[in-house]
């Protein structure tokens, strides 16, 4: 516990970002950055969170644990349950970034309890790449992109 | 979006966890479209019931919930007759699952009474002005076209959220100014019977998710409407449509007529009916119900089916309160050989991916049928698709093709 207390006091917040709430809560992660729209049902493999679309951004690519930054979704309206199943295995990204949110991946983000935010004051394809660790605070709807120091030697 | 002290409470989850996810939904869903606040409603809809749409995702979701419904809630079809599965060949694996679904819909307080037309049972009568939270596109345009109710098309949690707390958001289609007609369409010759889901079919893919009016040169009855209202939300994104002289709103409220004008040929039509002369394969299945029949489409057919034998499958859907109240048309039906089934269709039942080629006199059925269960689909009058189900089309084909009614 001390020793996220350490890591936590020595994240240096390097940009904030205002936008709208769509889904509360607060998550962290690292940023996966997808130019495409994604249609949870057809897109994304519920079992594993890997995307599957042919020819799409991040196929083959994992979004378990990623703060995924997708323009806005697509596809059935199914997909807002594929967001509760990859939720419930353990595959779904901790956070979301919107740059204008539909109704499916809203109503999937709330019941599947994944902050989401969109409409940033700023354009998060210039401001954020593949990589970057980002806080997405849903309750009060910012983002905060974080400078983090190297773990073990700055909690040893 | 403004919130009342109560529902500021609910959102911070004093009133535990599925409230606080329910307003949490209509208060996104508000601000996304820019409601104002939340209103109250006099029913519920609610869409994701068959197993074959929802599968495992939908299911675990719904099992999850706690709580009861705070207004009459009723369920959309689901992807068998809950009672007779059996007859058409669903699998146990697929029932099994499908009886969970309704279960845990059952356990919220809702209606376990599977049906597109709600609007055709008691409790569920819905008068001129009414705010609801429907989601089945044909009930919700029927609401705000024939009846002047108003709703948009929920998603099956948004209709669900809005039956916990017995609101919805203040958006779209309860608002005035979003329902004012924005495309005409002029039709200058006489239609009947299927001849209004065939306009809807291609009315729908000309409007998207405009509001039509349509000036006809005669006066459709309810199914009819029906008819014309489901083709096009399925064929177009169609929620309200007005038609002059007709439904309740046209003759109430101060429209002006749109600006965008369209007039709709007879050969257009006929269009639609030439797809079972050019189909690469004869009809295997014969399906009518789409939306389900109301009494007095079961009528109908039982008129048609008494002392025929059906030669193919055919399938007629209804809701089974109405099967229920009308044994003596059921009897006529089945003693042919068709079936009726209740709670389900043949859209989303998996019982229909099975065939290669259905026949339908639905529009919403013609534009759904091929995405959703994998087959060919043909149109025709109800009168067409009963001479087809006992074998009296070859002989007339070369009559019929092109047809009318």
């Amino acid at each position: 516990m001390r020793q996220q207390r350490r890591l936590q006091r020595r994240q240096v917040v390097l940009i904030k970002l205002k936008g709208r709430t769509i889904s509360r809560g607060c998550a962290r992660g690292e940023v996966l950055l997808s130019i495409d729209p994604i249609s949870f049902l057809g897109s994304v493999d519920p079992k594993t969170g890997v995307i599957i679309e042919e020819n799409h951004a991040l196929e083959g690519k994992s979004i378990q644990g990623k703060v995924l930054v997708f323009p806005h979704g697509k596809g059935s309206t199914v997909g807002s349950y594929v967001m509760y199943q990859l939720k419930k295995n353990g595959v779904a990204p901790s956070a979301i970034i919107n740059l204008e949110t539909e109704p499916i991946v809203a109503v999937g983000a709330i019941i599947s309890e994944i902050p989401l935010v969109d409409m940033l004051e700023r354009n998060p394809y210039e401001v954020l790449n593949n990589g970057d660790f980002v806080v997405v605070n849903g309750s009060k709807g910012y983002i905060e992109l974080i400078k983090q120091e190297t773990n073990k030697t700055e909690c040893n | 979006m403004y919130l009342t002290k109560e529902e500021e409470q609910i959102l911070n989850g004093e009133s535990g966890e599925t409230l606080r996810q329910a307003i949490e939904i209509l208060v996104a869903l508000g601000d996304i479209y820019g409601a104002d606040r939340l209103i109250p409603i006099k029913s519920s809809q609610i869409a994701g019931v068959s197993y074959k749409t929802m599968g495992d995702a939908g299911l675990e979701w719904i099992s999850d919930l706690q709580g009861k419904v705070k207004v009459p809630s009723i369920l959309n079809p689901a992807g068998m007759d809950l009672q007779d599965w059996k007859r058409l060949r669903i699998s146990p694996e697929f029932a099994e699952k499908q009886k969970l679904i309704v279960q845990a819909y059952e356990k919220l307080g809702i209606q376990c009474e599977c049906t597109c037309t709600p609007y055709n049972l008691e409790g569920f009568n819905v008068g001129y002005g009414d705010h609801l939270a429907w989601s089945e596109s044909s009930a919700v345009s029927y609401a705000n076209s024939v009846l002047g109710a108003r709703t948009n098309r929920e998603g099956g949690p948004s209709a669900l959220s809005a039956a916990l707390l017995g609101k919805t958001a203040n958006y779209g289609f309860h608002l005035n100014e979003n329902r004012m007609p924005e495309i005409s369409f002029d039709v200058g010759y006489s239609l009947k019977g299927s001849d209004y889901g065939a306009l809807g079919y291609v009315a729908g893919k000309l409007a998207g998710s405009k509001v039509p009016i349509f000036h006809l040169r005669c006066t459709p009855d309810a199914d009819e409407l029906k008819a014309l209202g489901a083709a096009m939300a399925a064929s177009g994104a169609v929620a309200l449509y007005h038609v002059e002289g007709v439904t309740p709103e046209i003759c109430r409220m101060d429209f002006e007529e749109p600006t965008e004008k369209i007039t709709i040929e007879k050969s257009q039509l006929d269009e639609v009916y030439e797809g079972l002369r050019k189909a690469c394969k004869e009809p295997e299945l014969i399906t009518i119900g789409c939306p389900h029949c109301s009494a007095a489409e079961l009528e109908k057919a039982a008129e048609l089916l008494r002392g025929k034998t059906v030669l193919k499958e055919f399938w007629i859907f209804t809701s089974r309160k109405l099967a229920k109240l009308h044994p003596e048309y059921i009897k006529t039906i089945e003693k042919s050989g068709a079936k009726v089934v209740c709670d389900t269709c043949m859209v989303v039942s998996p019982a229909t991916n099975s065939y290669s080629c259905v026949m339908v006199n639905s529009g919403k059925a013609l534009a759904y049928v091929p995405g959703m269960c994998g087959a060919e689909a043909v149109y025709g009058s109800m009168e067409t698709c009963v001479e087809e189900a006992i074998g009296e089309t070859t002989k007339k084909v070369a009559k019929k093709a092109g047809g009318s009614n």
